[in-house]
């Protein structure tokens, strides 16, 4: 019931919608054509209003002329051999049949009896002018058009079958129709090769055997070239819009994940303006090493190096906990790399107290790190420009430099050194000799 | 006012948003910077850059045409006197070696404080270098001699002397120019002196391995 609002009757509703939907339609079909033919325009095989295989008309659309010229063209060209069979064989394997979303065509009896009557007529010039040459005998002519016929019947089986490719069957739901056409097209097919193999007999038994499985092969792959052909297209088309899509999928959730959540979260803490920095930079180095970083997107997979184990991304794994955590930048460098082992995991783990300590004490924002790898010894630096400090005031009950930064230095064979002194700042300087690497 | 000419600066970069923000920055933070032209294209840049002869083109390392070396490469030759300061998103090895190669006098992220960025124009235009420490890094570590690094092809050419090995390591370590040359016993001019010519270097070493080197390790 349409109650006090402009009174709009269904009829008007439907036929808006239908003008729509057909709007739609077309675009949609408009869109299709543009992505399937975007540069040059491709020559289609019509899929309605045929005769055979839409070669003709197909032809016909792409010169456009009227479909009538092409078809006796071709079959002008049967006299001359049998060129124009072959030339509709040819464009029937190699031409692409026009997508099912086109709209179909109307084909009246007349044209339809005209087609038929000029592929008989084509037929029978080809057969006629090639015994009439003298370069093939009847029974060869024969046999070769018996199998012709058959092949013929199958392939536009195969045709019909486009569409339901994805069972990959050859009579795929095609029906009872379906199967007796293309078994009585393969039937055609040995028929032919049987008749060509019975004219030829002379041979001895041997021979003939060998012959007969040959030219059945012949046949079977003959019957089959459609499928294949069509296997092969379908799966590179597939496989490459497969790809793009999972890229791009990839792509999307990951911006999603990190970049779209981030900004969410910067856009309800705006007037937490530390909190933003540290979101702004903890993004930044995931987008970063995600861009660029070892197995980053940018880089693709190409060189498979076993991540982790080094010192220059374990620094800087440390490095990125400490931005995250105390919500500090930490400006690492590194020069040289080289595998760690248990000393230099020390190293590194006394590194990210130190810059843990800087981050607490120093009231700073910004805290430089520096490793350098030499062929001998390994040397970091964790320094800031903060408050710095007295070492001799430190009270006994603080163990951060003493135990987890000295002691763990020392204890695999290193030393550390300090400078600081109160508003000069803080650097920690750790060394630690390498293990004598046998090469 | 003063007798202190302005430094005439040259934006390069193709957000504009970007160049907008810098601009600000520059004009608010100090009276000795005034910027007098901005692009956002290779071409536009170029020209921008013949037309005004900036004192120092701050120049944006990745642009969709070609980017900051490019730049370099059209107008270095025309226009000596100009001087490039790299200022990039990008700390990428083989961006940042490639942009000093091509004869920047610097390179500097965009992630340096505003004020740092007045100061390192200034330094530049005065004609000094400019290495951020992650440059710095770069460069010893291109330079490096130790086993396993790029093998050096023109022997006459540019290893670091110790000296301005340890101006970079301490450059690397996030010193200040000052601080260094306290450090070193040297005074500030000599500092200077010591990393201009490790730029010097970096540009003349025609070793492409440089930036393949750089690359292989991924130094990002």
């Amino acid at each position: 019931m349409w109650r006090g609002g402009p009174r709009v009757s269904i009829l008007d509703v439907t036929a808006v919608l239908r003008e729509q939907g057909a709007d739609i339609e077309r675009s949609v079909v408009g869109v299709e054509r543009a992505a399937a033919a975007p540069e040059h325009p491709k020559v289609y095989r019509r899929r309605s209003g045929r005769a055979m295989a839409g070669v003709a008309g197909g032809l016909a659309d792409h010169l456009g002329i009227p479909v009538l010229y092409t078809r006796v063209a071709f079959t002008l060209l049967a006299a001359l051999g049998g060129a124009g069979v072959v030339a509709y064989g040819l464009l029937w394997i190699f031409v692409q049949q026009v997508s099912s979303d086109e709209p179909a065509r109307e084909i009246s009896g007349k044209e339809r009896q005209q087609a038929f009557g000029l592929v008989a007529l084509g037929l029978g010039l080809a057969i006629g002018a090639g015994t009439l040459a003298g370069t093939v005998n009847g029974w060869v002519a024969g046999s070769t058009s018996v199998a012709l016929v058959g092949a013929a019947l199958v392939w536009r089986e195969a045709d019909q079958s486009q569409r339901r490719r994805v069972r990959g069957a050859v009579l795929g739901g095609g029906g009872r129709s379906a199967v007796i056409r293309v078994v009585s097209g393969a039937a055609l097919v040995a028929a032919g090769i049987v008749i060509f193999l019975i004219s030829s007999i002379g041979l001895d038994q041997v021979q003939f055997a060998l012959l007969a499985v040959v030219a059945a092969l012949v046949g079977v792959a003959v019957i089959t070239v459609p499928w294949w052909l069509r296997l092969v297209r379908d799966l590179g088309d597939e496989r490459r819009a497969r790809i793009r899509t999972e890229e791009r999928a990839e792509i999307a959730a990951h911006l999603h994940d990190s970049v779209l959540q981030t900004l969410a979260l910067i856009q309800k803490q705006a007037d937490a303006p530390r909190e933003v920095l540290r979101l702004a930079r903890g993004q930044e180095r995931q987008l970063r090493s995600w861009l660029y970083g070892p197995s980053g997107y940018g880089r693709g997979v190409a060189d498979g190096r076993i991540e982790g184990g080094l010192l220059a991304e374990a620094l800087a794994r440390a490095a990125g906990e400490v931005e995250d955590t105390f919500a500090i930048k930490v400006q690492h460098v590194a020069v040289g790399d080289c595998e760690l082992d248990e000393r230099l995991f020390a190293v590194v783990m006394a590194a990210r107290e130190a810059m843990v300590n800087a981050a607490k004490h120093a009231g700073v924002a910004e805290v430089s790190v520096y490793a350098e790898v030499e062929p001998e010894k390994v040397t970091v630096f964790v320094r800031d420009r903060g408050k710095g400090f007295d070492p001799e005031a430190v009270p006994d009950d603080r163990h951060g430099l003493a135990d987890s930064i000295r002691g763990r230095v020392e204890r695999n064979g290193g030393e550390i050194r300090l400078r600081t002194a109160p508003g000069d700042g803080t650097e920690v300087q750790l060394h630690m000799p390498r293990a004598k690497v046998s090469t | 006012m003063s007798d202190k000419r302005l430094v005439r600066v040259f934006l390069v970069d193709d957000h504009s948003m970007f160049r907008a923000g810098v601009r600000a920055e520059l004009d608010t933070l100090t009276d000795d910077i005034e910027v007098v032209g901005e692009a956002g294209t290779v071409g536009e840049a170029v020209a921008g850059i013949g037309h005004l002869r900036p004192d120092v083109v701050l120049l944006d390392v990745h642009m969709p045409d070609g980017g900051g070396a490019e730049v370099l490469r059209q107008s270095r030759k025309a226009f000596p006197e100009v001087v490039f300061l790299a200022l990039s998103v990008s700390d990428a090895a083989e961006d940042v070696i490639a942009v000093i190669r091509a004869g920047a006098r610097g390179y500097v992220t965009k992630t340096i404080s505003s004020q740092e960025l007045v100061t390192a124009v200034l330094r530049v235009s005065e004609g000094d270098a400019v290495f951020s420490p992650r440059l710095a890094g770069f460069v010893l570590d291109a330079f490096a001699d130790r086993p396993g690094a790029a093998p050096i092809s023109d022997p006459e050419l540019d290893l670091l002397t110790p000296r301005e090995r340890d101006v970079l390591r301490l450059l690397a370590r996030g010193y200040a120019y000052k601080e260094i040359a306290s450090e070193l016993f040297i005074s500030v001019k000599t500092v200077e002196t010591h990393v201009s010519s490790v730029l010097r270097k970096t540009q003349l070493s025609n070793r492409y391995e440089l930036s393949r080197w750089a690359s292989d390790r991924r130094l990002v």
